[in-house]
C-alpha cells in the first residue's frame, strides 16, 4: 500500500515540477503553447486532488471518516539525520490541497494576460505549486522546512519580473520578511530535533507516528520496538507526529532554555515563523506591497494559498507539539489575532488603492483563523469546554478555506478592471454597474462572501470562531464581533464607490467592455462555491471535522492529564458536567 | 644507541610513512617536472598544462585510499597524522587541483609562457595545504601555513603589469609575514611551557597542568596567562588564513586584484585547508585522542602503542611501551605535574582549554560573519563582494568547531557530527565557489568587466550561465534544495546541540541579511533591463558546459546529502 501512496502524493507533489523540466524545452517563441501546457498541468493535479475527493476513488479515496493521517508512506532520504521523505494526508491537510491545485489552475488561467518571459514565467509558476503541495503534505519536519523554503524564490521572480512598478521592493521585503521567518522555524526546528527521543514512546505511540509501520504484522512491529529501545543514545526524529506524541505524552520538551522551557521557545520562534505567513500585525507590513506589486494571478496564488501554510503550520505544528506553551501563551495569540482584525479593517477603511484595501482585507480576515486556532488554548474560568475549542478549530480551519474562494475572486475581480482601465483609485471609480453588469454582479457577490454576509461562505468561519471566543473572554468576542461592523463599513462603501453610481468618470472609461468568457469561467467556479459553502458547508466540514475534533481532543485530553500543572486551570473540575454548546453549532460539527 | 640503529628505524620508518604520503608525492615530482621540462628545447613545447592536469590526477589518485582507514596512524615520526581527516581534505584538495587545471585552460589565465610557474605555485601551496590538513605537531602547522602562504603571496601578483595586482602581492606578504610572526611566537610560548611540540603530547601534559587538583591548589597559574596569549597568537596566524576579522584586511583587496582564478584558489583550497587545521589545532588542545598505533617500528611489536615525542629521539619509540604510559612519564619529566590516571580524567581536565578555545573561535566567529556580510552590502565588484561573502562564510564555517569543543567533553558523536559539518561545507563550498569565480572569470572573458552592474539584464545574453550563477548564489545564502543549505543546516544543529544560542541567534540572522546582497546581484542580472550599450557578446559551450558541470554537484548535494555527508561522518570519525 505504502507504494501506491508514494506514487500517489508524489505524483501530486511533483507533477508540477515535472511540468516545469518540459516546459524548459519549449521553443521560445510559442507562448500561447506554454500557457496551455502549464494549464493543463495545473488542471490535471487538481483532477487529480479531485478523484481523491470522491467517494469510489479505490486506493486514492481520501477516506473522510478517518481521523487520523491516511496515505501515508516512509522512505529513508538523508539516513545520518534520521530524516525521511514522509508525506500523508488528514483532513486537515486534505482541503487545503484541493484548495491549492483550485486555485492554482485558477490562477493559471487568469495568467493570460502576461506577455513578458512567459516561459520563465509558467515555470516558476509550476514550481511554486510544487513547493505549496509539499508543505501541506509533507509530514516530516526537515522535508517541511525545504518545500516551505522552496516557495521562496519563484516568488521573488514571480512579484519582481512581472510585477508593479515597486515590484523589485516588494519582492525583497517579502522574501527577506519569510527568510526571517524561516530561520526562527528552523531554530526551532533544530531545537526540538535534539531534544526529541524515539526511545521515549511506547509501542502505540511509534505506531500511530508512522515510525513503525502500522501494516507491518504484530511481530515485526515488536521487533522494530525493540530495535528502537535497544540504542543507548537517544533517537532523534525530524517526524512531526511523533514530536507531536511527545510533546503531548512525554516532558521530552520541557528542558531549561535561558530560563523558560524548551517548548515555549519553539512554540514562540515557530508562531513568528507561521504569523509573517499569515500574517498578523506587526509582521503584515510585506504583504500590502506584495499584493499591490504582484501581478494579479499571483496575489490570487498569494491570498488563496500562501497565506493559509501559516494557519496551517500553526494547527499542525505549534499546539500540538507545544502545548505547554500553547497554554501560557494563549492570550498572547488570540490578542494577535483581535489586533490583526482590527488593525486589518481600519486600515482597510483608509486605503485609497482598490488591491491594497483587499490585501488589508486579507490581513483582518486571516486574524480570525489566528484567533479561532488559539482559542483551542483558551479556558474561561474553571469551565473545561472542548466543544467550545471544536468550534474555534473548525472555524478556523473554514475560514481559510472560504477566504482562499473569497479572496483570489477579490483580487481576480480587481485585476479584471485594472486591466481595461489601468488605475486602481478607489475615488476614480464608480457607475461600473451600468457597463459591466455581469462583471459587477459576480463582483458584488464574491465581495459580499468576503463581508461574511449569512448565506456566503465567509460567515460560517467567522461566526464560529466569534462564538467560540465567548467561552473564552467576553471582551474579545465582542471586539471580535464588531469588526464584521468594520468589514461591512470598507467593503460596502468600496462597492458603492467602485460599483454604484451614475457613471464612470475615471480614465480609460471606453475600455469598459464585458467580461470575456475565460474571465467568466475563473469567476463563476469561485463565485458558485462561495455561494455553495455559505449554503451547505457540511462540503468542507465533512472532510475536515474528524481531524480537527481528534486534533482538539487529543489536546483537550493533554490539558486534562496536566490541569494540576497550568495555572488557568487551577481551578478546573473534572467531574463538573460540559457545557452545552449551541445547537445550531452542535448540528454543524456534526 | 648508536646511528646505526638511528638510521635504521628512521628509515623503516620513513618507508612505512611514505605510502600515506604518495599523493603529496606526486605533487612534488609534478611541480619539479614542470619546472625542469621547460629547460629542454624539446619538452618546452609540452603544454604545461597537461602536466599540471595528469600530476594532479595521479595525486588525487594516490591521495586517497579510497575507503576508510580502520586505524589513524602517526607518519614520519610523529610529525604528520595519517586519519580519515586526512585523507578526506586531502582527496579534496586535490580534487580541486583538478578541477582548478581545467578551469584555467578553459579561461586562458594564465597563458602559456606563464602556466609552468603559476601550476607550479598552485601545486606548492596545494602541498603545503595538505601539510596543514594532516598536521600533527607545532613545526608542521608552521611549516604548512608558510608552504601554503607563500606561494599564495606570488599568485596574488600574477598579472604582472597591473598596479592594483601588485600592491595585492604586497599587502598579502606583508600580512601573511606579520601574521606568521605572532604565530610562531606563540607556538614558541605553549612549546615552551609544555616541554613538546607534538600535538596529542601537548595535549597530555596540557591536561596535566589543568587537572582539578592544580586548579584547586592554584599550582601552575604563573603558566595560564602566557598559554592564554600563545593561544590566541596562535589564532592570529590561524584567523590570517581563514581571513577572519580582525585578520582579514588583505582578502578584499587581494582578490580585486588578482585574477578570479587565483581567487577562486585562495578562496576554497586555502580556506579548507585552514578549516582542517583549525580543527585540528582545536582538538589537540581540546581532547585526547585515542592512542595511535604505530605498526612498524623495527623492534617493536604490531601491537606496540607510542607516540612519537619528537622532544625525544625518535628511536626510544621502539621501547616497548604503551603510549599512555610514555607521555606520562615524559610529562612527568618535563612539566612536573603528577600524571593523570586515565585518558577520560586527562579529557574531563581539559575542560579549561576548551571553553577557552569555543570562546575565541565562536567569538572571531560571530564578529566574522558579521562583519562580512555587513561590508558585502556596498560592494560594486564582483570580486569583492565575493571577498566579503568568502569573509562571512569563513565565519559561518567556524562556529561548528566551537560547538565540537562545548560538546567534546561529554557528547562526542556531537563533537564528531559538528566537525563532519565543516568538512561537509568545505566539501560543497569547492563547488560554490569554484562556480562563482568560474563564471566571473568566463564573463570577465566575455564583458571585460568585473563590475556588478555590467551584468545588467545578462540573462537575455547568456541564460544558462545567469542561471547557474543564480544558483550557486542562492546556494551560498543558504537556501534548500541546495548544497549550501545542507552544510548550513548542520552548522546550525551542531550550535543547537551544543546550546549556543547567541551564536545560534546571529548565525541565524546572518543568514538573513546576507540575502540582500546576494540576491542583489541575481536582481541585476535577472530582473534588471539589458543596456543598450552592450556591445554583442556570447559565451561558448566549452566554458558554459563547465559552469553546468561545476553547478551540477551544488543540485545534486543539495537533494541527497548524504552521498557527501556520509564520507564527511567517516572522516570526522577518528578524531574522537
Amino acid at each position: 500500500m505504502e507504494s501506491t501512496y508514494l506514487t500517489l502524493l508524489s505524483t501530486v507533489v511533483f507533477l508540477p515540477a515535472l511540468g516545469a523540466l518540459v516546459l524548459a524545452f519549449f521553443p521560445r517563441e510559442k507562448t500561447e503553447a506554454m500557457k496551455y501546457f502549464a494549464l493543463g498541468v495545473t488542471a490535471l493535479v487538481f483532477l487529480l486532488t479531485l478523484i481523491m475527493a470522491l467517494p469510489s476513488a479505490g486506493d486514492w479515496q481520501f477516506d473522510a471518516a478517518v481521523t487520523d493521517m491516511q496515505k501515508v508512506f516512509s522512505v529513508g532520504w538523508i539516513p545520518s539525520f534520521n530524516i525521511n521523505y514522509f508525506m500523508g494526508l488528514d483532513g486537515i491537510s486534505f482541503p487545503l490541497v484541493l484548495l491549492t491545485t483550485f486555485v492554482t489552475m485558477l490562477s493559471m488561467a487568469a495568467s493570460w494576460p502576461i506577455e513578458k518571459h512567459v516561459k520563465a514565467y509558467c515555470i516558476l509558476f509550476l514550481i511554486l505549486e510544487t513547493g505549496v503541495l509539499g508543505v501541506f503534505l509533507a509530514l516530516d519536519f526537515f522535508l517541511f522546512y525545504v518545500f516551505w523554503e522552496v516557495m521562496l524564490l519563484p516568488m521573488y521572480f514571480l512579484i519582481g519580473v512581472w510585477g508593479g512598478p515597486r515590484r523589485e521592493y516588494a519582492a525583497i521585503k517579502f522574501f527577506l520578511y519569510t527568510l526571517l521567518g524561516g530561520v526562527f522555524m528552523l531554530i526551532a526546528i533544530l531545537m526540538l530535533y535534539f531534544s526529541s527521543d524515539l526511545k521515549m514512546l511506547s509501542k502505540d505511540q511509534l505506531v500511530a507516528a508512522h515510525v513503525i509501520s502500522p501494516e507491518l504484522s504484530e511481530g515485526e512491529q515488536a521487533a522494530r520496538f525493540a530495535e528502537i529501545q535497544a540504542h543507548t543514545t537517544p533517537r532523534r526524529t525530524f517526524n512531526i507526529l511523533a514530536l507531536q506524541q511527545l510533546g503531548q505524552h512525554t516532558d521530552a520538551f520541557n528542558g531549561d532554555v535561558l530560563g523558560k522551557p524548551l517548548q515555549w521557545w519553539a512554540f514562540l520562534l515557530l508562531l513568528i515563523g507561521f504569523v509573517i505567513k499569515v500574517p498578523s500585525v506587526p509582521l503584515h507590513t510585506w504583504l500590502p506591497d506584495a499584493h499591490v506589486e504582484a501581478p494579479t494571478p499571483i496575489s490570487m496564488i498569494l491570498a488563496g494559498i500562501l497565506l493559509k501554510l501559516g494557519g496551517y503550520g500553526i494547527i499542525r505544528i505549534c499546539y500540538p507539539i507545544c502545548p505547554q506553551a500553547g497554554y501560557e501563551l494563549a492570550y498572547f495569540v488570540c490578542a494577535l489575532g483581535v489586533v490583526s482584525m482590527v488593525y486589518g479593517a481600519f486600515a482597510a477603511l483608509a486605503q485609497k488603492d482598490f488591491k491594497r484595501l483587499v490585501a488589508y482585507s486579507s490581513v483582518s480576515h486571516m486574524g480570525y483563523v489566528v484567533l479561532g486556532i488559539g482559542v483551542w488554548s483558551a479556558v474561561a474560568g474553571n469551565e473545561f469546554n472542548a466543544d467550545a475549542w471544536k468550534m474555534g478549530m473548525n472555524g478556523a480551519m473554514f475560514q481559510m478555506i472560504a477566504h482562499g474562494i473569497a479572496s483570489p475572486g477579490m483580487f481576480f475581480m480587481v485585476g479584471v478592471i485594472y486591466e481595461r482601465v489601468h488605475h486602481r483609485n478607489l475615488d476614480q471609480f464608480g457607475g461600473l454597474f451600468a457597463k459591466m453588469p455581469l462583471y459587477s454582479g459576480l463582483a458584488i457577490g464574491i465581495f459580499f462572501a468576503g463581508l461574511g454576509l449569512p448565506g456566503l461562505c465567509g460567515f460560517i468561519g467567522e461566526v464560529f470562531v466569534t462564538l467560540s471566543v465567548w467561552s473564552f473572554n467576553h471582551t474579545l468576542a465582542v471586539v471580535t464581533a464588531s469588526v464584521v461592523v468594520l468589514t461591512a463599513a470598507y467593503i460596502l462603501w468600496t462597492l458603492q464607490r467602485v460599483y454604484l453610481g451614475p457613471e464612470y468618470k475615471g480614465p480609460h472609461g471606453d475600455h469598459l467592455h464585458p467580461m470575456t468568457t475565460r474571465e467568466l469561467a475563473i469567476a463563476l467556479p469561485l463565485f458558485v462555491l462561495a455561494i455553495a459553502m455559505g449554503v451547505y458547508p457540511q462540503m468542507v466540514f465533512h472532510y475536515m471535522t474528524p481531524s480537527v475534533n481528534q486534533t482538539v481532543d487529543d489536546l483537550a485530553g493533554w490539558a486534562q492529564r496536566n490541569a494540576a500543572n497550568l495555572p488557568q486551570m487551577a481551578a478546573f473540575d473534572p467531574t463538573a458536567p460540559a457545557p452545552v454548546a449551541p445547537a445550531l453549532v452542535q448540528a454543524e460539527i456534526q | 644507541m648508536n646511528l646505526y640503529e638511528l638510521f635504521n628505524s628512521l628509515a623503516a620508518d620513513s618507508a612505512r610513512s611514505v605510502a600515506g604520503f604518495q599523493g603529496e608525492l606526486a605533487l612534488c615530482v609534478t611541480i619539479v617536472l614542470l619546472l625542469f621540462l621547460r629547460i629542454p628545447r624539446l619538452t618546452s613545447r609540452i603544454d604545461s598544462f597537461f602536466v599540471m592536469l595528469i600530476g594532479s590526477s595521479v595525486a588525487l589518485y594516490l591521495a586517497g585510499p579510497w575507503r576508510p582507514l580502520e586505524q589513524p596512524s602517526e607518519i614520519f615520526t610523529g610529525l604528520l597524522v595519517y586519519d580519515n581527516f586526512t585523507v578526506y581534505f586531502r582527496t579534496l584538495l586535490m580534487a580541486f587541483a583538478v578541477l582548478f587545471a581545467v578551469f584555467t585552460k578553459i579561461s586562458g589565465v594564465p597563458d602559456r609562457d606563464a602556466a609552468p610557474d603559476i601550476y607550479a605555485l598552485v601545486l606548492g601551496a596545494t602541498l603545503g595545504m595538505c601539510v596543514m590538513a594532516s598536521a600533527n605537531n607545532m613545526l608542521m602547522i608552521f611549516l604548512g601555513v608558510e608552504m601554503a602562504s607563500v606561494p599564495s603571496y606570488a599568485l596574488a601578483g600574477l598579472l604582472k603589469g597591473r598596479r592594483q595586482s601588485s600592491e595585492a602581492a604586497l599587502k598579502y606578504a606583508v600580512y601573511g609575514a606579520g601574521a606568521a610572526g605572532i604565530m610562531l611566537y606563540g607556538i614558541s610560548l605553549i612549546s615552551g611551557i609544555l616541554g613538546t611540540v607534538h600535538l596529542p603530547t601537548m595535549a597530555v601534559r596540557l591536561a596535566e597542568l589543568l587537572q582539578p587538583a592544580n586548579l584547586e591548589g592554584g599550582v601552575g597559574f604563573d603558566t595560564h596567562p602566557v598559554l592564554a596569549l600563545g593561544g590566541m597568537m596562535i589564532m592570529v596566524g590561524l584567523a590570517f588564513k581563514l581571513s577572519a576579522v580582525p585578520f582579514h584586511f588583505w582578502c578584499p583587496d587581494v582578490f580585486e586584484g588578482a585574477t578570479a582564478e587565483v581567487n577562486a584558489f585562495l578562496s576554497v583550497a586555502s580556506k579548507a585547508a585552514a578549516l582542517a587545521l583549525l580543527a585540528r589545532v582545536a582538538i589537540g588542545f581540546g581532547y585526547i585522542p585515542a592512542p595511535v598505533l604505530v605498526k612498524t617500528a623495527p623492534a617493536a611489536s604490531v601491537e606496540t602503542a607510542a607516540l612519537y615525542n619528537v622532544a625525544d629521539p625518535p628511536a626510544e619509540a621502539p621501547a616497548a611501551e604503551s603510549a599512555a604510559e610514555n607521555t606520562e612519564a615524559k610529562a612527568e619529566a618535563a612539566v612536573g605535574f603528577a600524571p593523570l590516571p586515565n585518558r577520560e580524567a586527562q579529557i574531563a581536565a581539559l575542560a579549561p582549554a576548551r571553553e577557552f578555545i569555543w570562546k575565541l573561535v565562536a567569538f572571531i566567529a560571530v564578529i566574522t560573519c558579521t562583519f562580512g556580510n555587513l561590508a558585502a552590502y556596498g560592494q560594486t565588484n564582483i570580486k569583492r563582494l565575493l571577498a566579503y561573502s568568502t569573509i562571512a562564510q569563513a565565519g559561518y564555517m567556524m562556529m561548528p568547531v566551537a560547538s565540537a569543543m562545548v560538546l567534546a567533553g561529554d557528547n562526542t558523536d556531537g563533537a564528531r557530527n559538528a566537525i563532519s559539518a565543516v568538512a561537509f561545507y568545505a566539501g560543497a563550498y569547492v563547488f560554490m565557489n569554484l562556480g562563482a569565480f568560474a563564471i566571473v572569470a568566463f564573463l570577465r572573458n566575455m564583458l571585460h568587466s568585473e563590475e556588478i552592474a555590467d551584468y545588467a539584464g545578462l540573462l537575455h545574453r547568456a541564460p544558462v550561465t545567469v542561471i547557474c550563477f543564480c544558483i550557486v548564489l542562492v546556494s551560498l545564502i543558504g537556501l534548500p534544495p541546495l548544497a549550501g543549505f545542507f552544510g548550513k543546516y548542520q552548522i546550525f544543529a551542531s550550535l543547537v546541540d551544543a546550546k549556543l544560542w547567541f551564536v545560534l541567534f546571529i548565525a541565524g540572522l546572518n543568514t538573513a541579511i546576507s540575502l540582500y546582497y546576494y540576491l542583489r546581484v541575481v536582481k541585476i542580472m535577472t530582473i534588471d533591463p539589458e543596456p543598450d550599450t552592450r556591445r554583442p557578446a556570447s559565451m561558448s559551450y566549452i566554458p558554459g558546459t563547465f559552469i553546468v558541470l561545476i553547478t551540477a554537484p551544488i543540485v545534486i548535494l543539495g537533494v541527497w546529502p548524504d552521498s557527501l555527508n556520509a564520507l564527511a561522518r567517516i572522516a570526522t570519525g577518528q578524531l574522537f
